[in-house]
């Protein structure tokens, strides 16, 4: 995986993440998906228009996929391989993405959403906003000291 | 009559038609491609909870993110400046006209609960999602499924108990 901080990095890393960013948060937006109660909706049946937004991105991230390597050797900004987004399964994924759908079955959020929810002037998505840091610090303080307890594990993920 | 009928099925299932979500849809993705064409990098947006986090926390899981964290608060800050602009322009009644109905008690308690899960699960809607499912990643697959099974039962048992929104 790569992490983008090579020791010297290409002056337009930044601006291309920010212009990344801002076209993914348009999106968010337009889907309506910034809105809790449209997720909620879609949850209950009431609207399977959501369906939509997942798919839809999905089928244009895996066109890129599919054909970006073929037309390039390394990207031209970090000189990385491009590579698929894979990741090693175990118990975790599905323990994890368990306790995210509570989670996104409770509020209607999501990460991406929220912060386009934030950026649409939903105030009151602070308090998912905070409950996320909360809980990502949380797994990550009992994490911490699971894997500092085993010395000899190997990494996770 | 069986015209008729599928418009109908279909004014049920869509009642807002798909076209914004597709379209919006379209875009997130095109956010991804940007990122990947020009780094090769696959942004998610859960990651930056974590990465966040490590500059304020010496816990040493959020240690692995030290090296991406600047550049994952540039995404968010685009994604949120992404939706600022795109609610000035269009939103009906401007920028901060809407705000969430749904009640606070659910928006703390479930942003918990998608703060553990996501980093457990090592990937949210759009690390998974996008991301994932673009990259026809098995994990990625298992993982949505999961939380999109589990998120249904949890908002229809909600519903079902009179918590409205």
């Amino acid at each position: 995986m790569s992490d983008g901080t090579e020791p010297e990095r290409h002056p337009l890393f930044i601006p291309v993440i920010l212009v990344g960013g801002l076209v993914f948060g348009v999106g968010l937006a337009h889907s309506q998906m910034a809105r809790p109660e449209v997720v909620l909706n879609f949850l209950q049946f009431e609207d399977f228009g959501l369906v939509f937004v997942m798919f839809g991105g999905a089928a244009v991230t895996g066109i890129a996929y599919a054909v970006v390597p073929r037309l390039l050797h390394r990207a031209p900004l970090t000189g990385d391989a491009f590579e698929r987004r894979l990741k090693s399964f175990d118990r975790n994924v599905v323990v994890g993405g368990a306790i995210f759908g509570v989670g996104w079955g409770l509020s209607g959020i999501c990460p991406g959403a929220a912060y386009a929810s934030f950026g649409i002037g939903n105030v009151t998505i602070l308090w998912a906003i905070a409950g996320m840091f909360l809980g990502a610090y949380a797994q990550g303080v009992w994490r911490s000291r699971t894997t500092d307890a085993e010395p000899a594990a190997a990494g996770a993920d | 009559m069986s015209d008729l009928a599928a418009l109908q099925t279909g004014l049920e299932l869509f009642p807002h038609g798909i076209s914004r979500y597709a379209v919006g849809g379209v875009l997130v993705g095109l956010g991804v491609v940007v990122i990947y064409v020009a780094t090769g990098i696959s942004a998610g947006a859960s990651t930056f909870l974590e990465s966040t986090l490590s500059y304020v926390s010496g816990q040493s899981r959020f240690q692995q993110y030290v090296a991406s964290r600047d550049w994952r608060l540039v995404f968010t800050f685009g994604i949120v400046a992404g939706a600022a602009a795109y609610a000035l322009v269009f939103q009906d009644g401007g920028w901060g006209a809407y705000t969430t109905a749904v009640k606070p008690w659910r928006l703390l308690v479930g942003g918990v609960l998608v703060g553990v899960g996501t980093r457990v699960g090592k990937g949210c809607t759009s690390g998974h999602g996008v991301c994932g499912v673009g990259s026809a990643s098995r994990t990625s697959l298992v993982g949505v499924a999961t939380f999109l099974l589990v998120a249904i039962g949890t908002a229809q048992l909600v519903a079902a108990l009179g918590v409205t929104p």
